[in-house]
C-alpha cells in the first residue's frame, strides 16, 4: 500500500514538472489543453483520478456554457430585452429603444413554472409547462414529419426501374434504383409480423434482413470512421499544435 | 491457467489479447502517418458533386446560410467542411450568413472567421459579405420562427449591433430570402431539422456536412430534400479535392479533411486485419476442440 501511494505521489510530481516545462514552453492554454487531453486518454489504459478530474471538469464547464450561452444569446436579446427594451440597454444598446412587447410575459410565467420543478411542494406547477412544450413539439413534429419524413420519402423511393440517360440506357443508375426499389419492399416484409414469414413471402423476408445486416454494416463502419477522425484530431493537437512535430 | 488448471494454449491466450494492444496498434496507425505527412487524393462522389457544383453556378451576391450545428467534440470532422465550403462560398462572391442552433457553434463560427474567412478574403467586409448572427436557442421551435420571420429571433448579430444596420440584412425578411442552407452537423438539431422545417415547406435549397455517424440516416434524403451531402471526413476529403479540381491554388494549403484520411486508411487496415485475426483464431480453437473431443461437439 505504501509503495502504491509513493508511486502515485512520484506520478503527481512528474505530471507538476512536465506541466511547468510545457507551461513555459508552449504557454498555459495550449499546456491545460494538452494534460486534459493525456489525462481522458489515460482511462484507455485504466480508471484513474486524472481521468476523473477532467471528466469531471468537462461536464461543468459544459454545463456552465450552455447555461450562459442561453442567457446571453436568448434570454436577454429575445425575452427581457422584448418584455422591457430598457433594461438591456446597458449590454445591448440596439435594443434599447424598441417597443416594449408585453406578449412576452407569457413565455415568461411559464419559464418560472417550469423552474418550480426545483421545488418539492410547487414541483407540481412545472407540469403545466411540460405539458405545453410537449404538445407544441407534438403538434410542431406531426406535421412536419408525416410530409418529409413519410410522404417524401415513400416519394423517394418511387424510382424508375429504366433509366434512360443523354446517351441512352443507364445501366448503373437502373441497378441503383432496383437495389433501393427491392430493399425497401424487403425491410418492409420483414417488419410485417401479421403474416407468417414462409414461402415467397419468408424469402422476401429473409432478403430485407439481409439488407438489415447491410445497413448495421455500413452504419458501424461509418462509426469507425467518426471515431478514428475524432481521434485523429487529438492526435493533430498534441503532436502538431503541442509537440510541434508535424508541420 | 484455463478453468481446469491446464496450461492454456497460445492462440487461447491470443484470442483474449488485452484490449490495450490494441489500443496502441490503433495509436500507432493513426500517429504514423500524420508524422511522416502523409495524405490521400479523393475522388469525389456525386454526392459531394452536386452540392459543389450547385455553390459554383451559385450568381455573385447570392445569399447562403451556414448554420454551425456542431461543437468541439465533432470539430475534427466537421470543420474542414465549413472551412472548403465557405472557401468555395468567398470564391463564388455570395453573402454568407452565419448563425447556429447548437451553443458551441458559436465559437466555432467566430473560429471559422478568423482562422478562414479573414486571412483567406481580407476584401470581405463584415455586414456587407458575411455576418455573424450567433447561437439562439429553440431548437426546430426556432426554425419554424425564421422561416416566417428573420429577424424576430434575430435582432441583433452576435456582438449585439442591431440587425438593421448591416446592408446584407436589408433584403433578408425569412428563410425563404436565401438561395441555399447549409447545415454542418448531423446531430439533434441539425441537418434533418433543416430540410423538415426550412428546406421542405418552402423548397429551399439545403446542404449538408455531417459526422460519418449521421450519414447513413440522412442520405435517404438526398437528392430529392438534400442537393448534395458531405459524410464525415471522407466527404470533407472529397469536397476538397473538388475544391482543388476547380481552384488549383488550394493544392498548395494544408487542407483538414484530406490530412484525416491517410491515417483513416492505415487505421482501417489495421481494424480489419484484427478482426481476420480474431476470426482465423476462433476458427483454429474450434478446429482444436474437434479434434480434442473426436468430431463431437
Amino acid at each position: 500500500m505504501a509503495a502504491r501511494n509513493i508511486a502515485g505521489y512520484v506520478v503527481l510530481a512528474l505530471i507538476v514538472i512536465a506541466f511547468a516545462i510545457s507551461v513555459v514552453l508552449k504557454g498555459l492554454l495550449l499546456t491545460v489543453g494538452a494534460f486534459l487531453t493525456l489525462f481522458i486518454f489515460s482511462f484507455l489504459y485504466k480508471d484513474n483520478p486524472y481521468y476523473k478530474f477532467a471528466e469531471h471538469l468537462f461536464v461543468g464547464v459544459s454545463a456552465a456554457y450552455w447555461m450562459c450561452m442561453g442567457f446571453w444569446g436568448t434570454m436577454v436579446p429575445n425575452l427581457f430585452g422584448k418584455l422591457y427594451p430598457p433594461m438591456v440597454g446597458g449590454v445591448l444598446p440596439a435594443l434599447k429603444d424598441n417597443p416594449a412587447e408585453f406578449h412576452m410575459v407569457i413565455p415568461l410565467i411559464l419559464g418560472i413554472m417550469l423552474l418550480m420543478r426545483l421545488s418539492s411542494k410547487a414541483g407540481w406547477i412545472s407540469k403545466w409547462a411540460l405539458a405545453f412544450i410537449v404538445g407544441t413539439t407534438a403538434g410542431l413534429n406531426l406535421v412536419r414529419y408525416l410530409r418529409s419524413d413519410f410522404i417524401q420519402q415513400i416519394n423517394n423511393t418511387a424510382l424508375s426501374l429504366y433509366v434512360t440517360g443523354a446517351t441512352g440506357f443507364d445501366l448503373g443508375a437502373t441497378v441503383s434504383n432496383i437495389v433501393i426499389f427491392i430493399g425497401v419492399m424487403c425491410g418492409l416484409i420483414y417488419f410485417f409480423f401479421s403474416k407468417e414469414h414462409k414461402g415467397a413471402f419468408g424469402v422476401g423476408a429473409r432478403t430485407g434482413i439481409i439488407v438489415l445486416m447491410v445497413t448495421f454494416g455500413a452504419s458501424f463502419g461509418y462509426t469507425v470512421m467518426a471515431r478514428i477522425s475524432l481521434l485523429v484530431g487529438r492526435m493533430q493537437f498534441l503532436f502538431g499544435d503541442w509537440l510541434g512535430m508535424i508541420r | 491457467m484455463n478453468g481446469n488448471g491446464e496450461q492454456k494454449s497460445l492462440v487461447e491466450r491470443l484470442q483474449f489479447i488485452d484490449r490495450r494492444i490494441i489500443f496502441l496498434f490503433i495509436a500507432v496507425a493513426v500517429v504514423l502517418p500524420l508524422l511522416f505527412g502523409a495524405t490521400l487524393k479523393e475522388e469525389t462522389t456525386p454526392i459531394v458533386q452536386e452540392l459543389f457544383d450547385f455553390i459554383e453556378h451559385l450568381p455573385p451576391d447570392s445569399r447562403v446560410l451556414l448554420s454551425f450545428d456542431y461543437g468541439p467534440t465533432t470539430a475534427p470532422e466537421i470543420q474542414p467542411m465549413a472551412d472548403a465550403i465557405v472557401r468555395h462560398c468567398a470564391e463564388r462572391d455570395t453573402r454568407l450568413y452565419m448563425m447556429a442552433i447548437w451553443a458551441t457553434g458559436h465559437n466555432l463560427t467566430g473560429s471559422t472567421i478568423e482562422e478562414t474567412l479573414k486571412p483567406e478574403f481580407p476584401g470581405y467586409v463584415y455586414g456587407e459579405d458575411y455576418i455573424n448572427l450567433g447561437y439562439k436557442a429553440g431548437n426546430q421551435g426556432l426554425i419554424r420562427l425564421l422561416f416566417d420571420d428573420f429577424k424576430r429571433m434575430y435582432s441583433t448579430d452576435a456582438n449585439g449591433t442591431a440587425i438593421d444596420e448591416f446592408p446584407m440584412m436589408q433584403q433578408i425578411k425569412n428563410l425563404k430570402n436565401f438561395d441555399l442552407i447549409v447545415s454542418f452537423g448531423g446531430g439533434f438539431p441539425g441537418i434533418k431539422e433543416w430540410v423538415l422545417y426550412a428546406g421542405d415547406p418552402g423548397n429551399i435549397p439545403v446542404g449538408g456536412g455531417c459526422t460519418a455517424v449521421s450519414a447513413p440516416l440522412l442520405y435517404p434524403y438526398y437528392p430529392n430534400q438534400l442537393v448534395g451531402i458531405l459524410g464525415g471526413a471522407k466527404g470533407a476529403a472529397e469536397y476538397e479535392n473538388a475544391l482543388i479540381t476547380k481552384y488549383p491554388a488550394y493544392g498548395k494549403k494544408w487542407m483538414g479533411g484530406m490530412s484525416l484520411m491517410m491515417s483513416q486508411a492505415v487505421s482501417h487496415v489495421v481494424i480489419m486485419l484484427f478482426i481476420l485475426f480474431g476470426n482465423a483464431l476462433y476458427f483454429i480453437l474450434r478446429a482444436q476442440r474437434k479434434l480434442e473431443t473426436g468430431g463431437g461437439e
